[in-house]
């Protein structure tokens, strides 16, 4: 770990601006990510701004029916508020789907959203990874990919986002609201939040430096039935190999989003409206174009099981 | 005391406290926080914190290091290297060097340590270390290395295969038979605590806090690495955090600690990150095993031959995965054969219950596939070739061998009569559901190991031993021997474990613990019985000692009289004879699982778990429950998660952090039970006990995997067994 100042923001705007003038500085709110990735000097930040003590810490009714989630929710609060659980079940199922009681303890809503890959190359600073250092070359390309991402992915990189929150969230189109130095806020579409790699694997979210994630906000309940099935070779405390968020309505159509195979969380609308005709025209339409690795081509398939699963239960 | 004869009545067969589930006396320290671990003792005063600096490559040289930076850092005292440490030794138990450099033998070997006043400074000095490598080929590919490996024995010596009766034309001539290749992966210990040693100096005196499993072993090897007298060092480790086998060698940790605070000229503390403790110490190494059987039309096997593949850094030893299949089936013609490979991954070593736990997933699958095909049940096959004599010397029988009873017991106890026969029929909403047997099998091991025993005038029992409690339950169990040799109480009993001050032991490992090191201070127990009796005039023969009190006849004595004047101390060590050679000493047991196959995606989960044991005596059926139930847990990851992955472009494991190398979770075990026969094997030691934290791994992996086949009628033969591996072959989608 590098040696690092440390400041505790006051307000929203002082926060925005201590990052954004100050090169290689960064917010912390649970650290539960970003102290981890410190210790081995992944994430080597030379200032960090404690955004904690922001007024960002409650879920509130919108005037247009749904509900704004501060940036400093708990992961635990989140998932056990119950208009989330009535209205918003597959947020709070992906919830306790990830980490482990204690992570979801410290974990905020905006932390959660920004999580970096797990790519074991990504971690281990003696292998090449364009995402650490830009322009060094991808060791995971050719190395071990079972867990790595099959669409989406670039020639620089074939990492994932790894989390389960968002592929929630992108199933039910919220919004990430922010504030930057100037005090400017600004409302970006989950569908736009996460980015794909292309050639700049090392941008990996939609903000500008010091844009402060301020709150979540998410439209009217959806209704129907909501899943999230996450696959993976132990029962708890492990990333997905493949998830499935779904809205499923009475009429059989619905929403489904994927987690665990791409840089972002992966919903094709197009895919989505097949629905109604099984499993396999989605994921058939969803995945079309992917490029997955002999290590991870199971994703296809067990994303196309994982889905229909889902849809048996929803007609049971 | 000498043991070559089988053991008469002895004191502890009055078992009023060996045998009954005592609570762990350490307990109440390790679940408040108290029990001070290696990184955590405070007797070293104002300690520095050296951080360990890896190779960034596998195999090669460092053609220059820079530490330049390192040095000028903020807080740094002290930078070690080879080259400053100046000639190391090596200890034969020890594949590669501890110190690396400038030759490099394998990823994330240790090329230097450096010491400064805080571990965050010292983390973040060793990262300025400019290093340069000339990287050379090496061989990380198990299979292409196999290819001309050669036959060894079990030390890795040149061998031939071991032959009995004519295996190739018994095989040829069945029947019935079965061909088949089986994978075990790379195993990590990953133990809780990790490797940790606090090192300081008193002019040539060095004391090292660590967490080892083996006092003398350290001690002798840390003497030889730095080229000094073993009496000049105390070796000091009274709690451990879980070892596996990881912890039976000096490590990276008391080496560089031990350099640090000599270079800093004050005490120094070096613990290894998680990440790096996978690649810098050892693991379990990978298998390819191939084992034929044949057999009559009516289960009878008539050849049975395992041959076991593995690799090792030059100079290592083989994963002797062949060993139970010596012993385990009865058949009149027999070949095991072990191969070695140079690898150049990081040293292959013991991991619990080496040799048999990677070579039970094996051959308990193939006798499951051989049951199949002789249309038999899996139990039934099992014990139509149980054999009460070594297969290949008939004259030598097992001192004692239940593995039926384990079977049929096991099999009523679990309800295995509801198991249909045919793979794949049975359902519960979504699950595919399957139970799957396997035997368990594992030889015990007798080693010396002596003990102190002292009595105080208050007539309190002092045992002092260098055995180690790595969380199995020695304090508990020699607490208990003691009480019940002396006739106390095991209150009043005080252990003392875990430092070269006191006589050496047998140590922690190979299930070999718990029998051998209660023996050493049953042994030394009677010494002081003889002391006390002499001192208060009684006949020692006949002196009976209970309730604290001894007595002969009509008279008795306040077992502490006897040290009115001062302590008594009975010194002595158990050491064996012959018996182990004229009697196979081996645990038996019986493995049943029943599992649900996701049958869309194809996960598998445990539904529950039953392990029958024979194990001899067992001392406190609560801690060698935990055992049990522990070792149960590691097989399931063996089953279906756990694998180290070697990236052979360069010659790592890949997936060196607790968040990549999965290993169960409570989630993933639902419901264990756990039976032991009532058993006493009098060739095996004076506790007629015998090993069993060990017995309760081996042959758990199979019959997981036995169970996902009878779920699902997919045959597996590659750890571990995840979903990517079967998914093509499950039900269709509707």
């Amino acid at each position: 770990m590098k040696a690092f100042t440390y400041e505790r923001a006051k307000d929203p705007v002082a926060a925005a601006r201590a990052v954004a003038g100050r090169p290689g500085a960064k917010f912390i709110a649970g650290g539960t990510n970003l102290l981890d990735l410190m210790k081995i000097e992944v994430e080597v930040p030379t200032h960090l701004v404690d955004v904690q003590d922001l007024p960002f810490d409650k879920i509130e009714q919108t005037p247009e029916g749904g509900l704004r989630i501060g940036a400093l929710v708990t992961n635990t609060d989140l998932a056990t508020d119950e208009r989330v659980r009535r209205d918003y079940a597959v947020l709070s199922r992906s919830i306790v789907a990830g980490a482990s009681g204690q992570l979801r303890n410290k974990a905020s809503t905006a932390g959660n959203l920004l999580q970096r890959t797990r790519c074991p190359y990504f971690y281990d600073t003696n292998m090449a990874c364009n995402k650490r250092k830009p322009g060094s070359g991808c060791a995971a390309i050719g190395g071990f990919s079972r867990q790595l991402g099959v669409i989406g992915v670039s020639k620089s990189c074939i990492a994932t986002f790894p989390g389960d929150m968002a592929v929630a969230l992108r199933l039910l189109d919220a919004v990430v609201e922010t504030i930057d130095a100037k005090g400017k806020t600004r409302a970006i579409p989950i569908a736009e939040f996460h980015m794909l790699w292309g050639d700049h694997p090392e941008r990996e979210f939609a903000l500008a430096p010091g844009e402060l994630i301020t709150a979540v906000t998410l439209p009217q309940p959806l209704g129907g039935k909501h899943y999230y099935e996450k696959v993976r070779d132990r029962a708890s405390y492990a990333f997905a190999l493949v998830s499935v968020a779904a809205v499923i309505q009475p009429d059989r159509t619905g929403r489904v989003a994927f987690g665990g195979v791409a840089p972002k969380p992966w919903r094709v609308e197009a895919a989505e409206a097949l629905l109604p005709q099984g499993a396999v025209a989605v994921t058939a339409k969803a995945f079309a174009g992917a490029t997955p690795t002999k290590d991870n081509a199971f994703k296809l398939p067990l994303a196309t099981r994982a889905l229909a699963s889902v849809i048996a239960q929803a007609k049971a | 005391m000498k043991f070559d004869t089988p053991a008469q009545t002895n004191p502890i067969d009055k078992m009023a406290v060996v045998g009954r589930p005592v609570d762990r006396i350490d307990g109440p320290l390790k679940t408040t926080g108290t029990a001070t671990y290696a990184y955590e003792h405070r007797e070293a005063i104002n300690p520095a914190y050296g951080w360990v600096i890896g190779s960034a490559i596998a195999k090669g040289t460092l053609r220059w290091l820079n530490l330049n930076e390192v040095k000028a850092a903020p807080g740094v005292i002290a930078v070690v290297t080879a080259q400053d440490a100046g000639p190391l030794g090596k200890a034969g138990r020890n594949t590669a060097k501890l110190l690396g450099g400038p030759e490099v033998d394998h990823y994330h070997q240790a090329i230097g340590v450096v010491v400064a006043e805080t571990l965050e400074q010292a983390r973040a000095a060793a990262a300025l270390a400019r290093v340069e490598y000339v990287r050379a080929g090496g061989q990380f590919d198990l299979v292409q290395a196999l290819a001309t490996a050669s036959v060894v024995d079990d030390s890795g010596k040149p061998s031939a295969p071991e032959i009995v009766g004519t295996f190739d034309t018994a095989f040829a001539a069945a029947p019935v038979k079965l061909d088949a290749e089986y994978t075990t992966p790379d195993h990590s210990h990953a133990m809780m605590e990790p490797f940790a040693s606090i090192a300081v100096w008193n002019n040539d005196e060095l004391t090292v806090w660590t967490s080892n499993q083996m006092i003398d072993w350290g001690r002798g090897d840390l003497a030889k690495t730095l080229n000094m007298p073993k009496e000049k060092i105390r070796f000091l480790s009274p709690y451990i955090g879980g070892g596996f086998g990881g912890k039976l060698w000096l490590r990276v940790d008391a080496v560089l600690a031990a350099l640090g605070a000599k270079a800093a000229g004050r005490a120094v503390k070096v613990t290894l990150p998680r990440p790096f403790m996978t690649n810098n110490s050892t693991h379990r190494p990978a298998t390819r095993q191939r084992i034929r059987i044949g057999a009559s039309l009516d289960g009878t096997i008539t050849a049975i031959g395992h041959e076991s593949g593995s690799g090792d850094l030059p100079g290592g030893g083989p994963e002797t995965a062949t060993a139970q299949t010596r012993l385990l089936y009865a058949g009149a013609n027999r070949l095991t054969a072990l191969r070695l490979a140079v690898l150049d991954l990081p040293e292959g070593n013991a991991m619990r219950a080496p040799g048999e736990a990677p070579g039970m997933m094996a051959l308990e699958i193939a006798m499951d596939e051989m049951a199949e095909k002789l249309g038999m049940d899996p139990v039934a096959f099992r014990i139509k070739n149980d054999t009460q004599v070594d297969p290949a010397k008939p004259e030598r029988r097992f001192s004692q061998r239940q593995l039926v009873r384990c079977l049929t017991e096991g099999a009523e106890r679990f309800g295995w009569s509801r198991r249909n026969p045919k793979p794949g029929q049975a359902r519960d909403g979504r699950w595919l559901t399957g139970m799957g047997v396997a035997a368990a099998f594992r030889n015990h091991l007798n080693g010396t190991s002596a003990a102190r025993v002292h009595l105080d005038a208050s007539g309190m029992v002092t045992v002092e031993t260098d055995m180690t409690d790595i969380g199995t339950g020695s304090y508990t169990i020699i607490a208990q021997t003691a009480a019940e040799t002396m006739g106390v109480p095991v209150e009043a009993v005080s252990v003392k474990l875990g430092s070269s001050d006191f006589p050496v032991s047998v140590g922690s490992g190979g299930q070999w613990g718990a029998a051998s090191s209660t023996a050493g201070v049953y042994a030394a127990c009677v010494k002081l019985r003889e002391a006390i009796a002499q001192k208060l005039g009684f006949d020692p023969a006949s002196a009976l000692f209970e309730g604290g009190f001894v007595r002969s006849g009509n008279r008795s004595a306040r077992l502490g009289e006897a040290a009115a004047q001062g302590r008594l101390t009975g010194e002595d060590k158990i050491e064996y004879g012959e018996l182990g050679k004229t009697w196979q000493l081996s645990t038996f047991g019986a493995h049943f699982v029943e599992v649900g196959v996701d049958a869309y995606t194809g996960v598998t989960r445990i539904r529950r778990m039953l392990a029958v044991c024979a194990a001899g005596r067992i001392i406190n059926p609560k801690s060698a429950r935990s055992q049990v139930i522990g070792a149960m847990t590691m097989g399931v990851g063996s089953a279906l998660m756990e694998e180290l992955v070697v990236d052979k472009r360069f010659g790592f494991f890949v997936n060196h952090d607790l968040a990549s190398y999965e290993v169960p979770v409570h989630a993933d075990i639902p419901h264990q039970e756990v039976i032991f026969l009532d058993e006493a094997d009098d060739k095996a030691n004076p506790m007629k006990a015998k090993g069993v934290g060990e017995l309760g791994l081996c042959g758990v992996g199979a019959a997981v995997a036995n169970a996902i086949y009878n779920a699902t009628g997919v045959r597996i033969r590659d750890y571990p067994l995840t979903p990517d591996k079967y998914l093509d072959k499950l039900p269709p989608l509707v």
